[in-house]
Order: C-alpha cells, then structure tokens, then sequence
C-alpha cells in the first residue's frame, strides 16, 4: 500500500522494495514446510464482522502451501524482472510496482483463506487490481476496454460464485472451507450453489466459454501478464476447483459438465494457439488450453488426478512464467513480438534461447524436464479405468498435448530461428505505438540480470524434470491435502516402465512432430476451418443488450417530470406504510377538537391560508400564504405552550419565506402550465390521500404509546444534569447533542450544494436539459466509444463548479 | 430611504436579540438555533434594503467561514471531554461572579450552541450569496427553457 502512495514519480528501484514482500512469504512458507507437508495446517482465524459470523480464517494446508510458494516465488522473480523491463522514466512505475504487491497479497489471501466469504473478498481483490494492472496504460483505448472485459467477466463470474458460496454455505451450516470439504453437504441446494460457484471459477480460469478475456488481457505489459495471467490469477479458478473436487464430483451434474468444458478448452485453446502469429497470444492461448488441463486433471475429482493436476500446475507456472519472461525480454529488445518479423539474432542471445527451449520442452512435455513428469501422471491418472468416459477423456488431453506439442514449436521456432526477415510482411507496431524498426542487424542482446529471474525458474523445471523426487514430497502433501485417499508419502518418479503414460507420450511427441514439421498443411487446414471466436462477439452483445436495456429503463424510470417525482414519493408514502396503519385505526379514539377558542380561530386561518396557496395562480402570493400557515403553526405552539418551537417556527417562516424571494425572482410570476383536467384530477387524489394519511398516522401515533414519555425523564433531569431549565434547548444540545451535531454536519453539506447549485445555475449549467440526449445517461457505450470531442468532459465541469466554489475563480469560460 | 434608516437602526437590536437569545437559551426559550435564525433574518433585512453588497459589507467575513468555524467549535466541544476521560459531549459547569452582574452560571454547552449558531448565521450567508446575486439580463424568463449552446451534463 506504501508503494501505491510513494507514487507516480516512479523509480525502478521501487521493484526491488516491492519484491521485499513475496520473499518475506516465502521465507516464512519454507520455514514452516516441514510441518505443514507432514499434514498439520498452519490455521489463525481473526474475528472481523461478529454478527454475520464473519472471520479472516486463515488456513495454510500442504496444497495452499504449494500455492503460497509459487505465487510469492514467482512474485520475487516477476518484480525483479519487471525492475529490468521498464525504462527507467515510464511514468506510474511506483503504482505499478504496489498494484503488483497489492495483487501478491490478495492472491495469498485467496489461497490461505478458509473462510468462504474471505476467499470472495480476495477473490474480488485479485480481479479488480487485475483490472488495475491490465489497465495500467490508461491512456491506451484498448487496455481500457480489455480491462474492463476481464473485470466485466470475472466480476460477474464472482457475483455468481458468491451466491453458489451462501447456498453452500448455509446448507452446510458453516463457511468453513476445510469443515465443508471434510463432511460434504447434500442436496438440490448444495448442487445449485456449486453450480453457480463453477461458473465463478470457469470465468476467473478462461474456460470455455468464459475464455475471451484472458487473450484481451495481454495487452498489458508483460510483467503483469506472466505474473497475472501464468502463474497466479488465473489459478484462482482451478484452485477454487481442487478445494471443491474430492468431496463433490460425484454429484451427478460435476463430472460430465466440467470435464467436457474443459477438454473444449483444451482444445480450442491449443487450435487457436496455433493460429497466432504474435508470440504473446500464442502463449496466452496455450495457457487457456493449460487451463483446460489443469481443469480436466483437477475437476475430475480423482486422487491419482489431484496428484497429477498438483505436479502440472507447478509444472505450468514454472515454465509459463519464464515463457512469458522471454517473450518480454524479446519484445523490449526487438520491439516486436510478431514471429514473422523476428529472426536475426546475435550472440548474446544464447541465454534467453536456452531458458525458452528448456521451458517450451517442458511445455510440450519433453523428458528430463518437470512438465514431462505432470504429464506423465496425467496420462497415468486416466489410464487405469476403463470406461467410455475416461477413454474420451484420455483421448482429450493426449489431442490437447500434441497441440500443445505442436504451438510450442511454433513458439520456439517462430521466435528463435535464424532466417532472413521477410520483406513483404507489414511494419510491427510495437506497445507504445512508436514503429519499430526491424532491420537487418540483430536485436540489441539483453543483459543478464534481464533474463535471469527467467533462468531462475527454468533451472527448477530442469532439476525437477532430471530428479523428480525433490519435489515429490511436496507435490504428494498438497494432494494429500486436497484428498485423503492420496498417500502423502509416494514419489514422482522419471521412469515408470514401459506402460500405457509412457507409450501415449510417445504418441504425442510422435504426431507433435509430425504437425511442427507439417506446419505449413496445419495452417492451411486451419484457415479453411470456421473460426471459433465465439466469446468476444457474445461478450460484445451482452454488453450493447445491457446498454440498451438500462438506456430504456432510466428513460422509463426518470422522467424528468418534477411533478411526476413528487407524485411518485407521496403515492408510495400513502400506499405502503397507509396501508399498514389502516389496520391499526382500531380503537383509536379522535382527541378533543379544541381548548380555546383561540385555537379555533387560529385552525381556521391555517386552513384558509393553506387552500388558498393550493389555489392561487401567483407564485409569491403562494409562498406568502405558505408562510401565513407557519404562522399560524406558531401561534398554535404558543396557544399549546411550547414557546422554543414557537420561535424556531417564526424564525424558519421568516427566513423562508425571504430565501423563496430570491428564487422566484428568476421564475415567472405565475404557474404558467396548467395541468389537464385529468391531471388535476390526479393531484386532487394523491394531496388528498397524502392529508388523509398524515392524520390518521398522527392518530395512530400518539395513541400507540405503550412507555412512558422519555420526556418525564428529560424534565427530571435537565437542571441537575444539563445545567439548564429551558429543556428543550438541554435535549437539544446535550442529551440529544450528538443528533445536534450530525444536523449542523448535514445542514454544512447541504450549503455546499446549494452554493454549488446556485453557481452551476448561474453559469447556466443546466443539470437537466429536457431533451431527448438527456434522458440516455451515457453508460459504458462512452467508454467504449471514442468520446465525441464537443461534449464536455465531467472533469471540465467540476473543475468549473470547483473554480466557483473558491471566491477567485476564473471567469466563466 | 425610510427603509433604509430604519434597517440600520433594527439590524443591531436584531444581532443584539439573536445573541441574547443564543446566551438565554438554556434556560429561557431560546438557543443556538433560534439565535441564528433570527441573525439570518436580520441579514435579510439588510439584504432587503442594500443588496448583497451590503450584506457582504456588514458580514465581512464570507459565510463559509462562519459554517466552518461553527462546526469546528461544536464538534471541538462535543469531542473534548473524550480526551479529559469522560463520555462524548459530556458537559461541564462553571459558575462566574463577575462584579454588578451576580451570578452567571457557564455550561461547556453554550460552546456547543455557539456553533450551532454560527452554522446558521453561516448558512444563511452562502443562501445569500448563492442565490442572492442580481438577477442576470440575459437569463431568460423561463428556464425551462435551456439556452442554446449551453453544457450539459450528467
């Protein structure tokens, strides 16, 4: 939070402070491994909303622990990676680097949080500094609008997965995370409310048909994407499915419904991949087709699947990440991220080449390398049960992995073979809109510390790949804590014999060849093919349906009409709390009609005064007829011995009616409409139900008194207590002086606006303008759009009313 | 001219009663609020013979200033007796014997009406100087009807 305070002014050291924090958490989750991996949770649970039952549980199990590692580690390696892509006078970097840390924190809130409405809180964090981040160039239209797609989709998705959250929740009797999982509920219940929290993890995980969002996403620089949209966020998801999995796929719908969505994933992710030509895409589509594994592996609910979905998802983020890293390194070095522009490299380059190839392998599931091992036991988790089911299954994802084979090829080689750069293709336009140049030398090489967190982490793929078992304690203790039925003491192994995994990794690095060779005939298959792209245009839809409805309804709903308001308001006060009353009308007996005769008198000029404002035509005749009924209020008061709000009504009367002066002076004299008979009709109706409803409350209010008058107590003690024997003033400024307070604190703020009212109406800055522009409230559609130039922006016109405010304000422009 | 004259004459007894009415008001009718109420109608007296200016003339002091320190000085009052230990606006007695006036009996919540009165007599200013302005020329007769060429805005 310092960090999004420190500022604009931006110093690429800021990264290094901001890396402080991730490496503190993973200091401590290693510090604290051995434990947790043996099965005790590290858990603290803090109080926070104690009447909804709310607490910040916190709860590090073995499985959150792999989680917590790989989002702090990559986290320390993305913030010194990041103190290396940006030049040193981007602006904003000092946001960016605590947008960063902020995220870091709301994803570890995420996956240690226990208690269900705090995961929702995290939740909604990760996707609106998501949001931030994404849209951290905020003066590119384009990361505006795919910012908001992703905070449009996962937000919504969130919203859902909250109410699937409460139904889950309360048909378990509790919101405890680990309690639900470790005795499940049941019920129609319990599978609607998993339903609704599926399409919450679908959306915040790109699964199909949610997966649009992700593609737009990497129009944010690359830091933020190989950290959000690799490694951490889009994890959210899939970890939300691993919690849910074990104790709930078997109800009835999971299975069929999550598996095949997911394989669609898979696949249309891993086909679209191919497609690409923009190294960035290529790899934010193959990280949908990942997401589809990892979903397939993690959503079927099967411990030797948990396992495999373990060793895949830290599989995935250590090769994704330094991927992406690459990709960055490429993109800042070359100022294009087209694979057809890219191609002369120089001798410095050798580093960056390695860690892709090595991580692409693991990608594509090479041995000796750890996504070969993910792989492997995915294969082995479908193989032994022989159903139809796991066979389509199976056929699946050994289909997504020969694409997935097949774009990391594409990716390896589009980026890092040598070839003369063609010349009909088309000048890049790198991010900052500044042409690149491509010329015939060789990209400028990085430097070491450039590529070096990317190293970092595909070393661990490396030693993870050639010695497997360093990680298997972890890998086998997360699982273990997503399903008892794992053992937690089984071992990753390189080599398990010749068998089904072994003979289908074979096949797939067989056919992935094969279409890596052949790429040319897959293109030109491809492009005959009809494009899937199904989710932008629905998302598009949505949104313009959603901008047409809410156009429609506040031009149903405000008319603008001041009447029609005010008709509005009486006409609920009338019906709803009236209605309520009639039934107590009761027993209730009329009070006395009078005790003097002066009150008589005093009635009768009220009610005169008040049918001939109601009727004369004159505007300032009304308001001094108004002002006679407060009079005649006061002298009541008086008459009734309350001589205080005798004088508060006189002064208020007094002062009213001066201020309605200086009103009408700019409003015609008299009341020029006038309404239809119809309308007449009408208004005769609601002032006469509304005259009818206030006397029937008075009634019913005073006679409802069952307590004594707090007043007795007031008298009682207002001259030892109060120190005074005006007791209205004492309840005013010390019994009641808090209510007193929050009046004047009011009464300031409606003199702002009215100051600021009367400026705007000086200025003829018409709030409303009865034409038909008006009525449709620009919504999203401005945001969408580009803004038309003549239309004055909200900013120009509080800056203006902020200039009237102050006495030395500039002149009206 | 009458009007004028006479005005100036009621204005100070005015200003005079609204702060007899501020002091008395604990245990007489009367108080903060009502105070105030009758400072702004002696304002609008003023108003009423000399336009704005003169009302900016005699306040001075422009009337946010008045509202600001209104709210400065109760929400000051209501808070201090938290720091001495008691409970929010807990008043505090305090009895004067100045010579030839007898007996004045101060409570820590007269401060508090004093604020309530600025508030007022502070609201009543910007009302004033909000609206109060001549009325433009060129504003047309009906504003219903909007101006062409002006802003909009939502």
């Amino acid at each position: 939070m310092a960090l999004l305070t420190l500022g604009r002014s931006g110093d690429r050291r800021l990264f290094a402070a901001a890396a402080i924090p991730p490496l503190a958490t993973v200091a401590w989750a290693l510090a604290r491994a051995g434990g947790i991996l043996d099965g005790t949770a590290v858990g603290e649970s803090i109080p926070w909303v104690r009447g909804l039952d709310l607490s910040l549980d916190v709860r590090v199990d073995a499985f959150s622990l792999v989680m917590v590692l790989l989002v702090a580690g990559i986290g320390v390696g993305i913030q010194a990676y990041a103190g290396r892509y940006f030049n040193a006078d981007t602006p904003d970097l000092g946001r960016l680097a605590g947008l960063l840390t902020l995220f870091a924190g709301a994803m570890l809130g995420l996956v240690t949080a226990d208690h269900l409405l705090w995961l929702y809180v995290c939740w909604e964090l990760t996707s609106i500094t998501s949001y931030l981040l994404i849209g951290w160039a905020d003066r590119d239209p384009d990361a505006r609008s795919s910012a908001l797609q992703a905070l449009l989709m996962t937000g919504a998705g969130g919203l859902v997965m909250l109410v699937g959250f409460i139904l889950v929740g309360q048909a378990a009797g509790t919101y405890e995370l680990s309690e639900i999982v470790a005795s499940p509920p049941s019920g129609t219940t319990v599978t609607v409310g998993l339903g609704c929290i599926l399409v919450g993890a679908f959306t915040k995980s790109a699964q199909f048909p949610f997966s649009s969002w992700l593609p737009g996403a990497m129009v944010a620089p690359t830091p933020i994407s190989a950290y959000l949209h690799s490694a951490t966020m889009v994890k959210a998801g899939v970890y939300l499915v691993a919690r849910f999995a074990p104790p709930f796929a078997d109800v009835g719908f999971w299975r069929p419904t999550v598996l095949t969505l997911a394989l669609i994933t898979m696949l249309t992710g891993g086909a679209r991949a191919l497609k690409q030509t923009d190294l960035k895409r290529l790899l934010a589509f193959g990280t949908v087709s990942q997401l589809g594994f990892l979903m397939v592996l993690f959503g079927a609910g099967r411990s030797e699947a948990t396992l495999a979905g373990v060793a895949l998802i830290l599989a995935h983020a250590l090769f994704k990440a330094p991927l992406f890293m690459v990709v960055g390194v490429i993109d800042h070095q070359a100022h294009s991220r087209d694979i057809r522009s890219l191609g002369v490299w120089g001798p410095g380059w050798a580093g960056p080449r390695w860690v892709a190839v090595a991580s692409g392998l693991s990608m594509a599931g090479i041995p000796l390398l750890f996504g070969f091992i993910a792989k492997e036991a995915a294969y082995e988790a479908f193989s032994h049960h022989a159903g139809t089911g796991e066979l389509v299954v199976l056929a699946g994802i050994v289909a997504g992995s020969i694409l997935t084979f097949a774009y990391t090829g594409r990716f390896l080689f589009g980026a890092f073979t040598d070839r003369p750069v063609p010349e009909c293709v088309n000048t890049p336009v790198a991010d900052d809109g500044s042409v690149a140049e491509i010329t015939s030398a060789s990209a400028a090489a990085p430097s070491v510390a450039f590529w070096a967190p990317a190293a970092i982490l595909a070393a661990f793929t490396v030693v993870l790949g050639v010695l497997p078992d360093l990680g298997s304690r972890l890998v086998y203790g997360a699982a273990a804590a997503l399903d008892p039925t794992v053992e937690s003491s089984g071992h990753l192994a390189l080599w398990h014999g010749f068998s089904t995994p072994l003979l289908l990794s074979g096949v797939t690095i067989g056919f992935g060849v094969a279409m890596v060779v052949g790429a040319r005939r897959v293109a030109a298959w491809q492009t005959a093919m009809p494009t899937m792209a199904v989710g932008d245009s629905a998302y598009l839809g949505s949104l313009r349906l959603l901008n047409q409805t809410a156009d429609r309804v506040t031009g149903i709903v405000q008319s603008g009409s001041l009447p029609t308001y005010v008709g509005v308001v009486l006409v609920t006060v009338v019906t709803v709390p009236g209605v309520a009353l009639i039934g107590e009308l009761q027993g209730q007996t009329l009070p006395r009609f009078a005790d003097s005769p002066g009150e008589v008198a005093v009635t009768a000029l009220i009610v005169v005064a008040a049918a001939a404002a109601a009727l004369i035509r004159r505007r300032l005749s009304a308001v001094l007829c108004l002002g006679a009924v407060g009079y005649g209020m006061s002298l009541l008061y008086v008459l009734r011995g309350a001589p205080d709000l005798a004088l508060t009504q006189l002064g208020i009367e007094t002062l009213g009616a001066v201020l309605f002066v200086l009103v009408l002076r700019v409003l015609p004299n008299e009341f020029r409409e006038r309404a239809t008979p119809l309308g007449r009709v009408v208004r005769l109706a609601i002032s006469g139900a509304v005259g009818v409803f206030v006397f029937i409350f008075a009634l019913v209010a005073s006679g409802a008194r069952t307590a004594r008058p707090v007043s007795d107590e007031f008298l009682a003690r207002s001259v030892s207590e109060g120190g005074g024997s005006n007791v209205v003033n004492v309840i005013l400024v010390d019994f009641r002086g808090f209510d007193t307070l929050g009046e004047i604190t009011v009464l300031t703020v409606a003199a702002l606006g009215l100051v600021a009212l009367g400026r705007a109406g000086a200025r003829g800055l018409t709030i409303h303008a009865p034409d038909d522009d008006a009525r449709t409230v620009p919504g999203l559609k401005a945001y969408l759009e580009p803004r038309d130039p003549d239309r004055p922006r909200l900013s120009d016109l509080r800056r203006r009313i902020g200039a009237g405010r102050s006495d030395e304000g500039e002149p009206p422009s | 001219m009458v009007l004028d004259s006479l005005v100036r004459v009621v204005f100070h007894s005015a200003m005079v009663l609204a702060l007899y009415l501020l002091f008395a008001g604990h245990n007489q009718p009367g108080g903060g609020f009502v105070g105030g109420l009758v400072a702004g109608a002696a304002f609008a007296l003023r108003y009423a013979s000399g336009g704005l200016d003169d009302v900016r003339q005699t306040g001075r002091v422009p009337g946010r200033y008045f509202v600001g320190a209104g709210l400065f000085v109760a929400a000051t009052t209501a808070v201090i007796p938290m720091l001495a230990g008691g409970d929010l606006l807990e008043s505090g007695k305090l009895k004067l014997h100045p010579p030839l006036l007898g007996e004045i009996k101060m409570t820590s919540v007269l401060a508090f009406d004093v604020g309530v009165f600025l508030v007022v007599v502070g609201l009543v200013l910007m009302i004033f100087g909000a609206f109060g302005e001549p009325v433009n020329p060129e504003v047309p007769a009906d504003p219903t009807e909007p101006r062409r060429g002006e802003t909009r805005a939502r």
